[in-house]
C-alpha cells in the first residue's frame, strides 16, 4: 500500500491535476508547491502524451504545449525528485499506457516509486488489462488507481473489490473538461462502490466550481479538478501561480463545506 | 484461428477507458450471436452480392505479366465493389450488426475517405444517422470524398488536433464514442483498435481470400504462390491473407507506406520503423519516439498514413508467416501510372503500393508461378493529388 490513503485521512480530499511542463517544468514545480500550501490533498501530475484520447480540448492543448516545450518522462522524474525535498502530500502520475510501456514498465514504475510517487492513473487501462501494470505497481508499492464510470453498471463490484489507493469516479460520459452540469446520479454510483470496498472514492471529470466541489465531496470522499486549473495555466502561463492558488483555495473551501454538510 | 481475450500472440487486447468497456463487451456478445445466425448471414450475403456487387473479379493481368516477364499476375478487383474499395465489405457487416443491436447512429474515422464513403453509403441505405471524422489535412487531400459523404447525408467533421490525419480522426472517434454510446456504433474501418474490432473487421474482409481461393482454383486449379496487399491498419491485407494462413506454400506479403523512405522521418512503415507499444486500444507495433510519443507519420497515401498496424499483422510478422516490405511514394506513384497504362486499371494510390512491389518481385519468379495482388480500391479519388505530385496544377 502506498501513501495515497493519507490524502483521505483528514476528511474529504481536494485533488488537483496539472500537466507537467505546461508551460514549462519550472512553472509546474512552483505550482505543485503552491497548490500544497493552498490546501490540495493530492496532486495528479500529468505526463504529456502525443494522443491523449481520454482528454477534452483543454488538456489536449496542454499536452501539446508541454511536448512542444521539449518535456520528457526523464525530465519529469527529475522535477519530482526536486519536489519531494519539500512536498509532503501524495502525488500520482496520470498518463497513458504507452508512456509507461514504452519506457519499460518496470523501469518506469520502479523509478516512480524511488522518487516518491504514490500511484499511477492510466485512463486507457481498464480492469481487463491491469495485469500489464498492477503486479509491478504492487511490487514497488504504488497503487494503480481504478476507474468507475457511469456506464460501468454490473462491472462496479468487480472493479471496486480489487481497487487500492482510491477509486477515480468518472462523473460523466465523454472526455475530460469543464461541464456546467453533471447529470449522473453520483450518489447512487458511490453507494454501489461502497457496498464493495472501503477504498475511498473521488469524483472527477467536469468539476470546476466550488459549488460542484462541495456537492461531490458531500456525495463521495473528494473532488478531482483538472481542466479548470489547466485553463488558468493556459491563460496566465508562467505568471499563473497566484491565480491557481486563489482558485485552489476556493475549491478546497467548497470541499470542506461538503464535509461539514 | 482463435484469439482468446482478443489477443494475437502478445498483441491486441482492450486498452480503452472504463467508460467504453461495456460497449465493446456488448458488441462482442452481439457479434458472437449474429455470426452464427443463418438469417444474419443470409441478409449480409444478399447485401454483399446484390448491393455491393460481389463476388469481385479475379482478373488475369496478361499485359503486366508479359511486360514483367516472370510470374503470372492476377488482380483481385476489390476496386470494382460499390463505393470503389474493399471497405464496403466490413461496413455492410458492421452496419447490419449495429442495426440488429438497436443502434441508430454510426460514427467512423476515415483517412483517404474510402471508409467514410462506405460508412456514409451504408448509413444512407439502412436509414441511420452518420458522422465521419476526417483529419483536416486529409479533407484537403481528398476533397471529392468529403463531398461524396455529404451528398450521402453524412456530417463530415474535420479533425484539427495533432497531425490532422488518420490517427487523429481515430482519436476523435474514440472520444465521441465515450460521449455517446447508447445509440451509437463506432464503425471502425480497419483491423485495429480494441477487441473485438480486429476480429470482426477481419471476418467481414475474409470474403476476399475465400473468393481468391475459389476463383484461382477454377482458373488454375491450384493455390497462388504469393498473395500481396498494401497495409496501413491492414484490413484489405488480412482479408486477402486470411484463408491462406494455413497454406504454408503461399507467401503473404504486406506492402507498407514508406513515404519518402524508411531512413527518413517522413514514413508510415510501421513494421520497418516502429516498435512494440499500446495505442488506440491495442498492443501492436507503432511508430513512436524513445518516450512512447506517437510519431507524426507521413505517406502520399492518406489511407496508409497511420502510425500503427493491426495486431494480427503484428503476430504474423512475429511468427514470420507474413512478410512486410516498405514501398516509397515515388515507387507507388510509378506503379499507379504503370497499371493505368498497362492494364487500363487506375488503382488507388494505397493499392499501388502492392502493385509497386509486384513489379519488383514478379521478374524474379518463374513463369509457372502465380502472384495475386489485392487491388483494394480504385484510383479516381487520387488523380488530382497524383497530378499535383507530378507538377500539374489540377484541382477537383
Amino acid at each position: 500500500m502506498s501513501n495515497l490513503y493519507k490524502a483521505f485521512a483528514n476528511g474529504k480530499a481536494f485533488v488537483a491535476f496539472i500537466t507537467s511542463g505546461d508551460p514549462d517544468l519550472e512553472t509546474t514545480e512552483r505550482l505543485v508547491v503552491a497548490m500544497e500550501e493552498a490546501g490540495a490533498d493530492l496532486i495528479e501530475l500529468g505526463i504529456p502524451f502525443s494522443d491523449p484520447t481520454a482528454e477534452g480540448p483543454v488538456i489536449q492543448e496542454a499536452n501539446m504545449r508541454a511536448l512542444a516545450g521539449g518535456v520528457t518522462t526523464d525530465k519529469i522524474f527529475d522535477m519530482v525528485r526536486r519536489l519531494r525535498r519539500t512536498v509532503k502530500i501524495p502525488m500520482v502520475f496520470m498518463t497513458y499506457a504507452n508512456v509507461v510501456y514504452s519506457y519499460g514498465s518496470e523501469r518506469f514504475i520502479s523509478t516512480a516509486a524511488e522518487i516518491g510517487i504514490d500511484g499511477l492513473i492510466l485512463p486507457d487501462v481498464p480492469f481487463e488489462e491491469k495485469e500489464e501494470f498492477e503486479p509491478i505497481c504492487k511490487q514497488y508499492g504504488l497503487d494503480l488507481v481504478s476507474m468507475v464510470a457511469p456506464t460501468s453498471e454490473q462491472r462496479i463490484a468487480m472493479v471496486s473489490k480489487e481497487a487500492t489507493g482510491f477509486i477515480y469516479v468518472v462523473s460523466s460520459l465523454g472526455v475530460t473538461g469543464v461541464r456546467s452540469e453533471i447529470t449522473t446520479d453520483i450518489g447512487a454510483l458511490v453507494k454501489q462502490i461502497r457496498a464493495n470496498t472501503d477504498t475511498p472514492c473521488a469524483v472527477g471529470f467536469g468539476i470546476s466550481t466550488p459549488e460542484q466541489a462541495e456537492k461531490m465531496a458531500r456525495l463521495s470522499d473528494g473532488a478531482i479538478v483538472g481542466s479548470a486549473i489547466v485553463r488558468i495555466i493556459a491563460e496566465h502561463g508562467r505568471e499563473s501561480v497566484p491565480y491557481v492558488v486563489e482558485y485552489v483555495r476556493s475549491m478546497k473551501a467548497g470541499v470542506m463545506r461538503g464535509q461539514e454538510a | 484461428m482463435s484469439n482468446p481475450n482478443g489477443r494475437f500472440g502478445v498483441h491486441g487486447g482492450q486498452y480503452i477507458p472504463e467508460t467504453l468497456m461495456n460497449a465493446v463487451i456488448e458488441l462482442e456478445e452481439a457479434y458472437n450471436h449474429y455470426k452464427n445466425d443463418p438469417q444474419f448471414q443470409a441478409e449480409l450475403t444478399a447485401l454483399l452480392n446484390d448491393y455491393a456487387g460481389r463476388p469481385s473479379r479475379l482478373y488475369f493481368a496478361e499485359k503486366m505479366t508479359n511486360d514483367l516477364g516472370g510470374a503470372k499476375i492476377y488482380l483481385k478487383r476489390e476496386d470494382l465493389n460499390h463505393t470503389g474499395a474493399h471497405k464496403i465489405n466490413n461496413v455492410l457487416g458492421q452496419a447490419l450488426l449495429a442495426k440488429k443491436m438497436g443502434k441508430t447512429r454510426l460514427i467512423a474515422e476515415t483517412g483517404a475517405g474510402q471508409h467514410g464513403v462506405a460508412t456514409a453509403t451504408a448509413a444512407a441505405l439502412m436509414g441511420m444517422e452518420c458522422v465521419v471524422y476526417m483529419g483536416e489535412e486529409d479533407t484537403k487531400r481528398q476533397a471529392l470524398n468529403v463531398y461524396r459523404m455529404r451528398l450521402l447525408g453524412t456530417t463530415v467533421i474535420p479533425v484539427k488536433t495533432g497531425t490532422g490525419t488518420l490517427k487523429d480522426a481515430c482519436s476523435a472517434c474514440f472520444r465521441e464514442w465515450t460521449n455517446r454510446i447508447s445509440d451509437t456504433h463506432y464503425c471502425l474501418g480497419s483491423v485495429m483498435g480494441p477487441h473485438p474490432f480486429p476480429t470482426i473487421v477481419r471476418d467481414f474482409q475474409a470474403v476476399i481470400s475465400k473468393e481468391i481461393k475459389e476463383q484461382l482454383q477454377e482458373k488454375e486449379g491450384r493455390l497462388p504462390d504469393v498473395v500481396m496487399a498494401c497495409v496501413g491498419g491492414g484490413s484489405n491485407a488480412i482479408g486477402a491473407f486470411y484463408h491462406f494462413i494455413n497454406d504454408p506454400s503461399v507467401r503473404l506479403i504486406g506492402c507498407e507506406a514508406a513515404g519518402r523512405g524508411v531512413d527518413t522521418a517522413e514514413t508510415a512503415a510501421t513494421i520497418a520503423t516502429g516498435r512494440l507499444g499500446i495505442f488506440h486500444g491495442m498492443k501492436s507495433y507503432f511508430c513512436q519516439d524513445e518516450y512512447g510519443q506517437i510519431a507524426p507519420v507521413y505517406s502520399i497515401s492518406a489511407g496508409l498514413d497511420y502510425p500503427g498496424i493491426g495486431p494480427e499483422h503484428a503476430m504474423l510478422h512475429d511468427t514470420g508467416r507474413a512478410e512486410y516490405v516498405p514501398v516509397t511514394d515515388e515507387e507507388a506513384v510509378e506503379a499507379f501510372e504503370y497499371l493505368s497504362r498497362t492494364e487500363g486499371v487506375i488503382p488507388a494510390i494505397e493499392s499501388a503500393h502492392a502493385v509497386a512491389h509486384a513489379r519488383k518481385l514478379a521478374p524474379t519468379m518463374r513463369k509457372d508461378q502465380i502472384i495475386v495482388i489485392n487491388l483494394s480500391g480504385r484510383g479516381d479519388k487520387d488523380c488530382a493529388a497524383i497530378a499535383r505530385y507530378r507538377g500539374e496544377d489540377i484541382y477537383e
